[in-house]
């Protein structure tokens, strides 16, 4: 089963009834009993590096968390969750989870923060997780930051002034800036590729 | 590219989607949820749903069009009317909805723009404002419904509501509403370049050059239409193959 992390922050319903859709077994969850039973976790978010890191550390999900991806746990952030995976955000100045190098920065070229909308994702590698997807589809970003890697896991990129990593890959971790719950099709697919690679029969 | 995003706008009354002329003469056109799914499958970026006689009694049958929605699109939603409390956007965010509008609400207590920022993030606390010309260079803020003149500067207003945590304006133009004769592009390009978040331009979409206008000249982020699409006078197809062969940005389904 997929758990989606429960942290207090985020969108969790929209995440859930993605899944549900796509008929895969999925719940909320903030046990980290739960957890660590999952077959796959997602860690979605909307809100701030600041009071998610807080929210994190204070309910204990970190250290599940930083377990879990070790022993090889598929991982999907999305958004927020994504950006918690670096090293750290300009956000609040905040230290992250700090499981993949890079930091987390502000938009500084665009008049309008945050980046509202629909962009486009340049595929720079082949990968299991884009399968069905075809190379420039749009998704819905809301987002006034982008992570900057310090290796090179990004497998899709887009442009909101500053070129960024929208889409990243490490091994068993996953981490999509936009929400792919909400992007229609693409999206979807998105989902259902983590889900299948999760080792899900749908 | 960040794209320009067209959004089909529902009003509704008990239930059901409703269109005005200039605020006022309703005429029925369907099912929300119905229509919110068709939408969806046409190719709208979002939609934004507008509970225009929000009463107590109509909150539990909004809540229920909410959820079924939230049930139905894979597009993101907002929900706006009647909005006071942070308890209602909580509601109405819990019920699905993934940003909420505040209009009068925010006007007379301005401190729930701050609040609700602050709980669920500015990204889903949408301003609306509804602006009536009253003079050479100067729009005014309506509220109840765009009934009553506040005597207050619409972008102040804007710039103000941004300071206090608005992620995005909704701007009504009440002179275009419904007139079909072209969104407002002076208001909507002088409130877009006051601001530093997205401006959705709304009230008097006609035909597809109002859509290029809005965004080449009004510097719209997001074109807002009702009756345009509900009545089918044009698809949301063809007001965005017009927009790529002007040059706009577009998403579309590759």
């Amino acid at each position: 089963m997929i758990v989606i992390i429960d942290y207090g922050l985020g969108n969790l319903a929209s995440v859930k009834n993605a899944l549900d859709k796509l008929g895969i077994p999925n719940r909320i969850s903030s046990s980290s009993k739960v957890l660590k039973k999952a077959k796959a976790l997602i860690l979605p978010g909307v809100g701030a590096a600041k009071q998610g890191m807080k929210n994190l550390k204070s309910m204990g999900l970190d250290k599940v968390i930083i377990e879990e991806i070790e022993k090889g746990k598929p991982f999907l952030g999305i958004c927020l969750g994504m950006q918690l995976l670096f090293k750290s955000s300009e956000e609040g100045n905040v230290n992250c989870l700090g499981i993949l190098k890079g930091t987390v920065k502000k938009f500084k070229k665009m008049k309008k923060i945050p980046q509202i909308g629909w962009n486009q994702v340049d595929i720079r590698k082949d990968s299991k997780l884009l399968k069905d997807i075809k190379d420039n589809s749009y998704f819905y970003f809301v987002n006034s930051f982008y992570c900057t890697p310090k290796e090179n896991i990004a497998i899709g990129l887009t442009n909101y002034g500053e070129t960024f990593a929208s889409i990243v890959k490490s091994k068993n971790i996953t981490g999509v800036q936009f929400h792919p719950e909400k992007s229609s099709k693409a999206g979807f697919q998105l989902l259902e590729n983590f889900a299948k690679g999760a080792n899900y029969v749908s | 590219m960040l794209a320009k995003r067209i959004i089909p706008c529902l009003d509704m009354t008990e239930g059901k989607v409703v269109k005005g002329v200039q605020f006022v003469n309703f005429r029925d056109a369907g099912d929300p949820v119905k229509l919110a799914k068709e939408y969806d499958l046409q190719g709208a970026d979002e939609l934004v749903f507008l509970d225009i006689t929000a009463t107590v009694e109509n909150r539990d049958i909004l809540l229920d069009v909410v959820r079924r929605t939230a049930n139905e699109v894979t597009i993101p939603f907002s929900v706006g009317g009647g909005v006071r409390t942070v308890s209602d956007m909580r509601m109405i965010l819990r019920a699905g909805a993934d940003k909420v509008s505040v209009n009068t609400g925010a006007f007379k207590n301005p401190k729930l723009i701050s609040d609700c920022a602050k709980e669920f993030g500015s990204q889903c606390v949408v301003l609306s404002l509804d602006a009536k010309k009253v003079g050479p260079n100067r729009w005014n803020v309506f509220i109840n419904g765009g009934r009553t003149d506040t005597g207050i500067s619409a972008i102040d207003w804007a710039k103000k509501a941004v300071k206090l945590g608005a992620g995005e304006i909704l701007l009504t133009s009440i002179d275009t509403d419904g007139m079909k004769e072209g969104f407002n592009v002076e208001l909507t390009r002088r409130i877009s370049k006051a601001v530093s978040v997205p401006v959705i331009a709304s009230g008097g979409a006609g035909k597809l050059d109002d859509f290029v206008e809005i965004f080449k000249k009004g510097f719209a982020d997001a074109a807002l239409a009702a009756s345009l699409f509900h009545f089918k006078e044009l698809t949301i197809k063809q007001v965005k193959n017009y927009l790529r062969k002007s040059g706009i940005p577009i998403r579309r389904l590759l």
